[in-house]
């Protein structure tokens, strides 16, 4: 039992990693239609801004994040506006592919240029180290912590999508990209926000995650994939699809490495390929004329 | 006179709309067919039914003696099921000459070849050298589509039907967006089809149905209201009133 | 009359002319290597073996339009199959090269049956999940392929029981070369052929190839065969002329890099993937070896380029020129 439950505790709180950064990528391919594999590269340039902010300037935890949050946005700026609008929207996918990993080759080099190519520890607080009691059980605070954060993001989203006029506009420029320009939705700010808005969450996973995902020279190659099969088995564009391919594939994974670690990745990649066969446009996506 | 392609009660709905409803007509060999109807008639999804891009709910379709209703796109064209489309669909990176020879190469089964020049077979060149002279393309057989004007990419899309000898030929608007003066090109194209083959054309200009066939059907609201000659159409109450009517009106005012 | 000038039919007066100059021209260039950089030989023999590779990824991604981020798995494969076909006792290289080909066969037909089914996101996801899966394999059956240590001890005869493989890699590098030369003229020939010029085809509108009565699927699965052939005979090659097997050949990396050399030569071509690897390759020796991260940089900051300014590469701009001076020499 002990087992069972600190692995689901580890798988969840794994997922919800996937899903804070990978959100951000799936509403990107959702309205943009932009196959971004250097949405782990500005994760990455958060992890490392964390880092630097908590190590060498010696700011608090969350003024860290906040930091490499507005940091990360402010760097994937000149990257939107020269860059990514070229590739909106455009049918194929090979330009886009090899754009964006060239856009990770050199944000790899420059950042390990900048910031040295070693590990990047980001030091949690006293208030999330350590164990928490949560009555009949002790668990990792960081991963309570990590779980909260999910949660947070996920319903924050709901929220702003559902609820608000952006979300209007922004359901509007996915479902109807003509129709929104005929009504005045000027999509070319909706999706710089939106770029923004996706840049900025996987910044922020990508420094609440480093404790289970590691801030190290290479991030950006080693989860490229992850980040991407996650959007595309939940879906893109669709939040409860990336939150459920999130948590599946947490599952899937640590499990995985639980009770047969020698096999690595294989049983990840053997479900993806079979919710792929099954679900070709994810658990919850539409298929695109 | 044999059947080729026969529509039997075919209908279609699209999440409860009924798009096609219970559409009834034969092709036979030697027939030039015109499908007309006003716009949202339901036109373009009868010609996805017959070639098999989208199943219909219920009926069939058959050619001869063969229920093909539930054949792939690409086993209809080889039992000489043939389209030609709206807008041009061509392989556009390729030249005039390949987009033509690799319709006969289809047709003649040896497109699967790996080892012989495509450009080179003999057998290969001399047909598409007689279609791309019989509708004076011969000087543009080693452009590239994309470098074509528009009128001349609709030739290209007659000369593939051509080249796969077709038993069916449906012509999808083959005179749309092209050029006043590069019309009648296309229509004696056309009246130098094979006489034994069945030609369905679907076309909005009246002129050129006028010209080509000697029957035409009727479509409107997804549903066959009229068939009959030519002339018979223009006098029919039901059909100026679904259709021509405001087509005669844009007619006399323009 | 003007029209007839038009015409630029590509006549032949020499059978098999374009054949004779693409060997004699890989030919030539093999010679400058060998006689100008003998020291280099190994790493030149590594360079022809990828050139394998990315002659295979053109062929799926130049000629059929699919986009792949998996595709070194039909290299690894062909590679390991071939260095333990050797260390098993298959020693003749030519009869390993034919192990390497039957295997890369095999890998690539069931890539194709799996990453040909969708097109777009979907298709470039499962040719991720197909490779990381290899790769995945690779690492767990350690007993058979030396896992994250590699397969080593690969100890091959002699070519034609003659020219025995040495520590400067000269018998190595020849070899490489000569099964290039011949490998380079039948996809020459291939990629010309009806079938070649189908794929093509189908790679613009896979909507008309389709309504002039194409199956569209087997021939994807078939063209995959095809490519895993030549990029396991490539793995081969590398297994015998390096020694050694590493999971680096199977790596997600290595599939992404050679996208990147297929693009910057120019997919569609032959040449252009010629041209890329080899210009992607001795770049990266030069400048990886001083520092990696520099060299992320520049490769990151050339394929930007390549995208933004020569979306269809190098080789573009050149065969155009090429184009130009014939059609004018003809008009002389």
């Amino acid at each position: 039992m002990r087992t069972v439950f600190s692995i689901m505790t580890d798988a969840v709180a794994y997922g919800m990693v996937l899903f804070i950064i990978s959100i951000g990528l799936s509403i990107m391919m959702g309205l943009m239609r932009v196959v971004n594999l250097a949405h782990g590269a500005f994760a990455m340039i958060g992890g490392y801004l964390a880092s630097y902010a908590l190590r060498d300037l010696g700011v608090h935890y969350s003024v860290a994040i906040l930091l490499a949050v507005i940091g990360t946005i402010i760097a994937s700026i000149p990257f939107e506006l020269l860059l990514y609008r070229r590739i909106y929207r455009k049918a194929d996918p090979l330009m886009q592919v090899l754009m964006t990993i060239g856009i990770t080759f050199f944000i790899i080099g420059i950042v390990n240029f900048i910031f040295g190519p070693s590990l990047k520890p980001i030091p949690l607080p006293p208030t999330l180290s350590g164990p928490l009691d949560i009555g009949f059980r002790m668990l990792p605070t960081h991963r309570v912590f990590v779980i909260i954060c999910g949660i947070t993001v996920a319903l924050a989203l709901w929220l702003l999508i559902e609820k608000t006029n952006f979300g209007i506009r922004l359901r509007a420029s996915v479902d109807h990209s003509g129709m929104a320009d005929a009504l005045g939705i000027r999509t070319e700010i909706i999706y710089a926000a939106t770029f923004a808005l996706a840049i900025g969450l996987g910044a922020f996973g990508g420094v609440v995650g480093a404790e289970i995902l590691p801030i190290e020279p290479y991030y950006a190659l080693r989860y490229m994939v992850t980040f991407l099969v996650v959007v595309s088995v939940g879906g893109a564009g669709s939040i409860l699809g990336a939150l459920s391919a999130s948590l599946l594939l947490g599952l899937a994974d640590t499990t995985g490495k639980y009770l047969a670690p020698e096999f690595g990745d294989f049983f990840f990649y053997l479900s993806v390929i079979v919710i792929v066969f099954l679900f070709p446009h994810g658990l919850f996506g539409k298929a695109h004329a | 006179m044999s059947v080729l392609l026969e529509a039997r009660g075919v209908c279609r709905s699209f999440g409860g709309l009924d798009v096609t409803r219970d559409v009834n007509f034969k092709l036979v060999s030697g027939d030039r067919v015109a499908l007309i109807g006003p716009n949202g008639a339901g036109k373009t999804t009868l010609v996805n039914l017959i070639t098999g891009d989208i199943a219909p709910s219920r009926g069939q379709f058959w050619m001869g003696d063969d229920d093909i209703t539930g054949l792939s796109i690409p086993e209809r064209v080889r039992r000489g099921l043939v389209r030609t489309f709206q807008t041009t669909r061509l392989f556009a990176n390729l030249t005039v000459a390949d987009n033509v020879a690799l319709a006969i190469m289809q047709r003649k089964r040896i497109s699967r070849r790996i080892f012989s020049s495509a450009t080179e077979l003999p057998e290969v060149k001399a047909e598409w050298s007689e279609i791309l002279a019989h509708l004076g393309l011969d000087h543009l057989a080693y452009r590239k589509v994309i470098e074509l004007a528009y009128g001349q990419q609709r030739l290209i899309e007659l000369a593939i039907g051509l080249a796969l000898h077709p038993k069916v030929l449906l012509l999808d608007e083959p005179a749309a967006g092209v050029p006043h003066d590069e019309a009648p090109k296309i229509l004696d194209a056309i009246n130098r089809l094979p006489a034994d083959i069945a030609v369905l054309m679907i076309e909005h200009d009246m002129d050129l149905v006028f010209k080509f066939a000697r029957r035409v059907l009727v479509l409107a609201a997804g549903r066959l209201i009229f068939e009959g000659s030519p002339a018979d159409v223009t006098a029919d109450h039901e059909v100026r009133r679904a259709y021509l009517g405001s087509y005669a009106d844009a007619r006399h005012s323009a | 009359m003007s029209d007839i000038t038009m015409i630029h039919a590509p006549q032949k007066r020499v059978p098999f002319a374009q054949e004779a100059a693409g060997a004699l021209t890989i030919l030539a260039l093999g010679a400058v290597g060998y006689f100008l950089y003998p020291d280099d030989l190994a790493f030149l023999t590594r360079l022809i073996g990828i050139a394998f590779l990315v002659l295979s990824l053109d062929l799926v991604t130049g000629y059929c339009g699919v986009a792949t981020l998996g595709h070194a798995a039909q290299f690894g494969v062909g590679a390991y199959a071939a260095g333990i076909a050797c260390i098993r006792g298959v020693t003749d290289p030519v009869a390993l090269l034919g192990v390497g080909l039957v295997a890369g066969t095999i890998m690539g037909l069931i890539s194709g049956a799996l990453i040909t089914r969708f097109r777009g996101l979907p298709q470039l996801v499962l040719s991720i999940a197909v490779g990381q899966l290899v790769a995945g394999l690779a690492n767990k059956l350690s007993w058979l392929t030396g896992g994250s240590d590699g397969l080593s001890g690969i100890e091959p005869g002699k070519v034609f029981g003659v020219f025995g493989f040495d520590m400067y890699s000269r018998t190595g590098y020849l070899f490489s070369l000569a099964v290039l030369v011949i490998t380079f003229v039948v996809l020459q020939r291939f990629v010309r052929s009806p079938f070649g010029l189908m794929c093509r085809g189908i790679k613009d509108d896979d909507l008309r190839a389709k309504m002039i009565g194409v199956s569209i699927y087997p021939r994807l699965v078939a063209m995959y065969g095809v490519a895993g052939a030549v990029a396991g005979i490539g793995g081969a090659l590398t297994a015998i002329s390096t020694g050694v097997v590493g999971l680096d050949s199977v790596s997600f990396e290595r599939s992404a890099e050679v996208l990147v050399m297929l693009v910057l030569g120019g997919a569609g071509h032959l040449w252009g993937a010629l041209a890329g690897t080899v210009i992607f390759m001795i770049f990266e020796h030069v400048v990886a070896a001083a520092n990696p991260f520099h060299w992320m940089t520049m490769v990151g900051l050339l394929l930007i380029l390549i995208v933004v300014f020569a979306p269809r590469g190098l080789i573009a701009p050149v065969m155009s020129l090429w184009t130009k001076m014939t059609r004018k020499g003809k008009a002389a």
